[in-house]
């Protein structure tokens, strides 16, 4: 069964002449993790938005659960949960406070209510600050507490939009660690974000977005092998990269294409680590020793830059929310 | 129907766990008040010629309580503006709560921050000489009637906070109409000395009139109030009463509708 479908999702801002969501279309299978992946501005959090119910859309139709989210968002509430792209919390209360509110609003009665809080702070190492105003946490101990706050009424399909934007690799790691757990329970997860390892870590399919549009959608492995398979990359002196290019020609039967800025030569292989062995002996005969050999899977990285001409923004969050975009 | 009480119920809650979890907002909440208590007492309070028994204090008294009253709604804008910047407007919105839960709670919430600072500041008035005359009754409905009054301000409070979207904006925006409006009033001085344009609008403005219902209230006689004998100025309590009700009949739908359709 399909948890999530959008269809042709369509929303201008302004008078029309940015437009944020531009006939996107997607699907999420119930139980499963879609990573929806794209550059800064390319409409992920308009599309959350629009499958939470906090946006209308100009035109098309989406279902949750199999609600229909523009008929029935009263309906959908009570069956999503929501971690936005900046902690939503109330910096002056305390953790606790925070479960207990959200607890509350979720209709939970009030024991039942902090019994909730105290068992989400426990499972995201969080009880220790419990009793602290959000204001003195952490930004991973905030998103921590913001997913928390998403789940309290065990959701049957939850958005996390940037989940890890802004945090340091620690953080970023922890909160992988937390999202695997709660997939592993069969929660139904729609996730984005421009982090093209998180995706691949993450969910069991990749929807890739650009300007308001998906433009790709598969597996990690799917999407990669559009752009082709491996590759063998050495970097030899540059005096042996003559030799060594018609080494490694002998060795994969491919045209190497040679980078001497760098002194780097690459050629695609079927069968990876058999070639990188024979290239091994070969350049061993010829007394060369290579600086740097191994086999390079396409990243995500090339798969976007082939998908759209261009290079992933990251965002890089600077104290205020405020956020300043730079090229990778 | 319950559950919605309940909802909105627990936004006010929220608001009164900040107040306990930072206790300095509130205390500057009151300080300031108190602040224009002594401040207008003694400065002001021997220049001005007040022809009423036990002097200027207790006209301005009434004065202070509707200026800070009147706040409320810049407490409400900029309390929301702020949830609204941090993205909590949004999250209660993707919540299965009713859709004026969240407004109605600030409201209240707003209100009832009003009643702590009224009392800080009554007592403090009590301090500086302030005698209301007009016996424990009377003095009640005073008070009840600055609650409301700040009550339907917030309201509009609402509106702005929603509107503006950043905390910053919000604050300015607010003291830059609701100061202008406390001060062409009979809140602190007579309006006889104003331009005859600006003691039209003073007579109209609402915060004249809840300040002449509010002398009357407290006991005191309005010597700072009617210049041209106009209708608001002879029935401050009913067209006070009128402005509440047209100020919450026409700004919380209105309002209540920004909230559902808002999007950050
Ligand atoms: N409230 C808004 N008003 C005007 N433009 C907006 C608004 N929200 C988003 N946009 C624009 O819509 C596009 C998509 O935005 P968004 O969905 O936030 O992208 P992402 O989350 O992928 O970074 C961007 O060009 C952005 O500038
Ligand atoms: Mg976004």
């Amino acid at each position: 069964m399909k948890s999530i479908v959008a269809q042709e999702l369509v929303k201008s801002y302004g008078k029309g002449e940015v437009k944020a969501l531009d006939g996107l279309s997607l699907e999420v299978e119930e139980g499963t993790v879609l990573g929806l992946l794209g550059p800064n501005g390319s409409g992920k959090t308009t599309t959350v938005r629009v499958l939470a119910t906090l946006l209308t859309p100009d035109s098309g139709s989406a279902t949750v659960a199999g609600i229909d989210v523009l008929k029935h968002p009263d309906e959908v509430r009570k069956v999503i949960g929501l971690s936005g792209q900046y902690a939503a919390l109330d910096e002056t209360l305390t953790g606790w406070d925070n479960l207990n509110m959200f607890g509350r609003l979720y209709h939970l009665n009030s024991a039942a209510a902090k019994k909730r809080a105290e068992e989400l702070l426990e499972r995201f190492s969080l009880t220790e600050a419990a009793r602290r105003p959000i204001r003195t946490y952490s930004g991973g101990m905030r998103r921590r507490l913001d997913l928390a706050a998403s789940l309290i009424t065990k959701p049957k399909v939850l958005f996390l939009d940037e989940p890890t934007t802004g945090l340091d690799p620690r953080g970023r790691m922890e909160m992988w660690g937390v999202i695997d757990e709660l997939v592993k329970g069969g929660v139904t997860l729609l996730l984005t974000t421009q982090y093209l390892e998180e995706a691949d870590h993450l969910a069991d399919s990749i929807a890739v977005i650009d300007t308001g549009k998906v433009i790709a959608r598969g597996t990690a492995d799917e999407l990669k092998n559009q752009v082709g398979g491996e590759r063998l990359e050495i970097t030899v002196e540059a005096s042996q990269i003559a030799e060594a290019t018609r080494l490694v020609e002998q060795a994969t039967g491919a045209k190497p294409t040679v980078d001497a800025g760098i002194r780097k030569i690459s050629a695609p292989v079927n069968n990876g680590s058999a070639s990188l062995i024979q290239v091994l002996r070969l350049l061993d005969d010829s007394k060369i020793h290579p600086l740097d050999i191994g086999l390079k899977r396409p990243s995500l990285d090339d798969v976007f830059i082939s998908l759209t001409g261009h290079v992933a923004e990251v965002v890089v969050e600077t104290e205020g929310g405020k956020n300043a975009t730079k090229r990778k | 129907m319950l559950q919605s009480v309940s909802d909105f119920l627990v936004i006010t809650k929220r608001q009164l766990l900040q107040m306990i979890r930072i206790p300095e907002v509130l205390i500057f909440a009151t300080i300031q008040p108190a602040m224009f208590v002594l401040l207008f007492r003694y400065v002001f309070g021997g220049a001005i010629d007040s022809g009423v028994d036990g002097g200027y204090v207790q006209l301005l008294m009434p004065g202070i309580f509707v200026q800070t009253v009147a706040f409320t709604l810049a407490a409400t804008a900029v309390g929301l503006a702020a949830d609204m910047q941090k993205g909590l407007i949004d999250r209660f919105r993707s919540l299965p709560i009713s859709r004026s839960a969240v407004v109605i709670g600030r409201t209240v919430g707003d209100t009832l921050q009003n009643v702590v600072t009224l009392v800080v500041m009554g007592l403090v008035g009590f301090l500086v000489g302030w005698r209301p005359s007009s016996g424990p009754v009377k003095i009640f409905l005073g008070f009840l009637f600055l609650l409301a009054f700040g009550y339907s301000m917030s309201w509009i409070g609402v509106l702005i906070g929603l509107s503006v979207r950043e905390e910053r904006v919000a604050q300015n925006l607010v003291f830059m109409t609701v100061f202008p409006l406390t001060f062409l009033s009979n809140a602190f001085a007579p309006t006889t000395g104003m331009p005859k344009i600006l003691q039209y609008f003073a007579e109209w403005n609402p915060v004249s009139t809840m300040v002449a219902a509010c002398r009357e209230l407290f006991g005191t006689q309005n010597v700072f109030g009617a210049t041209a004998n106009s209708w608001p100025s002879q029935n401050p309590i009913l067209m006070s009463l009128i402005y509440m009700f047209l100020l919450v009949a026409v700004f919380a739908p209105i309002s209540v509708r920004k909230y559902v359709r808002v999007s950050k």
